[in-house]
């Protein structure tokens, strides 16, 4: 318990307010597409962050822009923590051609390379292979970037895990593994699928060091972020990291809430709530007063909401456009 | 001009490539200080080293992945696969990931990939003689490449090894060690270029991969019998040339497509169907298929010869084809 002190004293006033302030535009803007979605403005489907924004934002407040993200299907917070735009993330969920990509892929395929950030992705998976790739080409360029891959415990039951860890650590390349275990794949509880419900004990079998930390406590997610990127930077190879996390929303907005969770459950883990429980340790650390924290709310709810007006007033894409980029070059004929 | 196998042709333009773009990396079984089971790389891990020829576990999946991240990034990857059977481990990256990160990213993301590897049957049985051509050729945003003599060999791999878009690179076993003339210096084919191999006038062979080599052997037979056959490589499946098979269709008015893989949604199948909607008013017969049996690849000698179409196959459909 001490570490985490010490962690919370080595972070400048501005980091701290840094952390809160991208988990309240996640929150926030999750918050917007949530009720756009019941309003009948998003024409496809998505899967919320809203109970996760500690993981994506310890990790990322780590990353410069060279450093590549690769992310999953419930990804608006990584791709918000990495630093795409809220209007061009909430614009391509609401289908606009305005969004990241044209309104083309939508929730689960945005992507915004200028800021390093490779997509959200409909396949479980995949975001560990490619970004073990990236951490090939860091390698084989002799850059000091990290490839970065988010996944759930869901993925961790997928041969991408293995195949794609097991070459990271043969050849020490700079890769960090981000296992959001928010305990359920889509809606299979992990304790019924794995003998081996810690996901960061596997590591052993792989050869690289895996921590299990509290996915709630974004300072304990930061801590071993930092630790697991600078190790990568450092050419010491790549890390698995455990975070411990909850999803409030079901699996993807519309899908029925029952059967396999309890409404206990889920009022037990708003007790551990990622943005109150980090609120309550500014201010008992002293340097913060709520007024401080109260304009960051109020801020980031006004970003998110003119986010949400920018995309609702976004064109729709012209139908002529589909068969663009289908080649990166115009070769066919 | 000098002369050299379709192997050492391909080999000559990857190695060039590789001098040329410190970014192209090969990965695959065996592809190290061994050389590649099919010596597609002999000499090069000496040459440029353990980072730029890396050596796998037995990963298709992931290492395919692995080559999709470091190409979205900027690098230039070359995936061995020996064989296109093994690929198949990775088909759901390519077609998810690989084939439509460009146009899912809506032109943000290129993916400059090349996965190579033998096709067709050659004593090699159900798991390593798969053509599968068009899987390949039935999905937007991949390249698939079939050639067949050691120039087209190495002027469309370095082709692929500039191209910005995956391209999937099928090598026929049977041609690999088939010599050809190979000139010095640069050497580029562009894609969805076919060569007629042969001019004739009275009949019009598509020959796919090996297929070619077969319908050579056959012309000169048919020649005897005074049938002059034009015969056609595509070279490319994908981007796939109609102007000249409709342009040598609208000079014989005949059409026999020989490929070794299956026919149902085959190769032929969507040569014919273009044909028929932009050469139907050239045609005096109809378009006619030779393909091997609707079975997986067999392994013993007389199975083989069964299943593979050869040059007296393609004389008697030729001569049937001529009687319609």
């Amino acid at each position: 318990m001490n570490r985490k002190k010490d962690h919370e004293v080595t972070l400048t006033k501005e980091q701290l307010l840094n952390l809160l302030s991208t988990m309240l535009l996640i929150r926030n803007c999750e918050e917007q597409l949530v009720k756009s979605y019941a309003r009948g403005d998003i024409p496809g489907g998505m899967h919320m962050y809203i109970g996760e924004e500690a993981v994506a934002t310890g990790v990322c407040a780590h990353l410069k822009v060279d450093d590549a993200v690769f992310s999953t299907h419930r990804g608006h917070g990584h791709a918000l923590a990495k630093g795409m735009k809220p209007e061009r993330m909430i614009a391509e969920v609401m289908g606009k051609a305005l969004g990241c990509c044209g309104g083309r892929g939508g929730s689960m395929h945005l992507f915004e390379p200028s800021v390093g950030f490779f997509g959200t992705s409909g396949i479980v998976g995949p975001s560990i292979l490619l970004a073990t790739g990236a951490g090939y080409k860091a390698r084989l360029q002799g850059t000091e970037c990290v490839g970065v891959a988010f996944f759930g415990d869901g993925a961790s039951n997928n041969g991408a895990f293995h195949e794609g860890i097991n070459m990271a650590s043969a050849w020490s390349l700079p890769v960090v593994y981000v296992c959001e275990n928010n305990l359920y794949a889509t809606e299979v509880p992990l304790r019924t699928i794995t003998k081996s419900p810690s996901v960061a004990e596997r590591a052993c079998g792989l050869g690289l060091p895996g921590v299990q930390v509290d996915g709630q406590d974004v300072l304990a997610v930061h801590k071993a972020a930092g630790e697991a990127i600078a190790r990568a930077r450092r050419g010491e190879g790549p890390t698995l990291i455990e975070c411990l996390t909850y999803r409030y929303r079901p699996h993807a907005e519309g899908m029925r809430e029952t059967g396999y969770r309890s409404a206990e459950e889920i009022e037990q883990w708003k007790t551990r709530d990622p943005i109150n429980s980090f609120k309550e340790r500014l201010l008992a650390m002293g340097p913060f007063d709520s007024q401080d924290l109260v304009a960051l709310e109020q801020s980031a709810r006004q970003t998110a909401e003119q986010a949400a007006d920018f995309a609702r007033k976004s064109p729709l894409p012209d139908p002529k456009t589909l068969t663009d980029f289908v080649f990166s070059e115009a070769q066919h004929a | 001009m000098r002369e050299m196998t379709f192997t050492d042709a391909a080999r000559e333009g990857l190695t060039e490539e590789m001098e040329r773009d410190p970014l192209i990396f090969v990965v695959g079984e065996g592809i190290g200080a061994r050389g590649g089971n099919f010596n597609t790389t002999v000499g090069l891990f000496e040459r440029f080293g353990e980072w730029r020829l890396r050596d796998t576990p037995i990963s298709e999946r992931g290492f395919t992945g692995m080559c999709i991240g470091a190409a979205v990034l900027g690098a230039h990857p070359v995936v061995d696969f020996m064989f296109l059977d093994f690929e198949l481990d990775a088909l759901g990256d390519i077609i998810n990931q690989a084939s439509r990160l460009s146009w899912m990213s809506n032109g943000q993301v290129k993916v400059p990939l090349v996965l190579r590897g033998g096709v067709g049957i050659a004593a090699t049985g159900p798991h390593h003689s798969s053509s599968l051509y068009s899987y390949f050729m039935h999905l937007p945003g991949l390249h698939v490449v079939v050639p067949v003599f050691p120039a087209d060999a190495k002027g469309l791999l370095k082709t692929a090894l500039r191209c910005n878009d995956p391209v999937i690179f099928l090598e026929h076993k049977k041609v690999m060690k088939i010599k050809g003339p190979v000139p010095e210096g640069e050497l580029s084919i562009p894609f969805g270029k076919a060569n007629v191999v042969r001019p004739g006038k009275d009949l019009t062979i598509v020959g796919i991969s090996y297929m070619v080599v077969e319908a050579l052997n056959a012309a000169d037979e048919l020649e005897k019998q005074g049938i002059s056959v034009e015969i056609i490589d595509p070279r490319t499946l994908a981007p796939l040339d109609m102007a000249t098979i409709l342009e040598s269709v609208s000079k014989t008015h005949r059409l026999l497509i020989v490929d070794e893989d299956f026919s149902p949604c085959g190769a032929g199948a969507e040569i014919a169907a273009r044909v028929m909607e932009e050469g139907f008013y050239e045609l005096d017969a109809p378009v006619r298929r030779l393909n091997g049996p609707f079975a997986p690849a067999p392994y013993s000698p007389p199975l083989e010869a069964g299943a593979v179409p050869n040059a007296q196959a393609i004389v008697r459909a030729v001569q049937m084809l001529q009687a319609e």
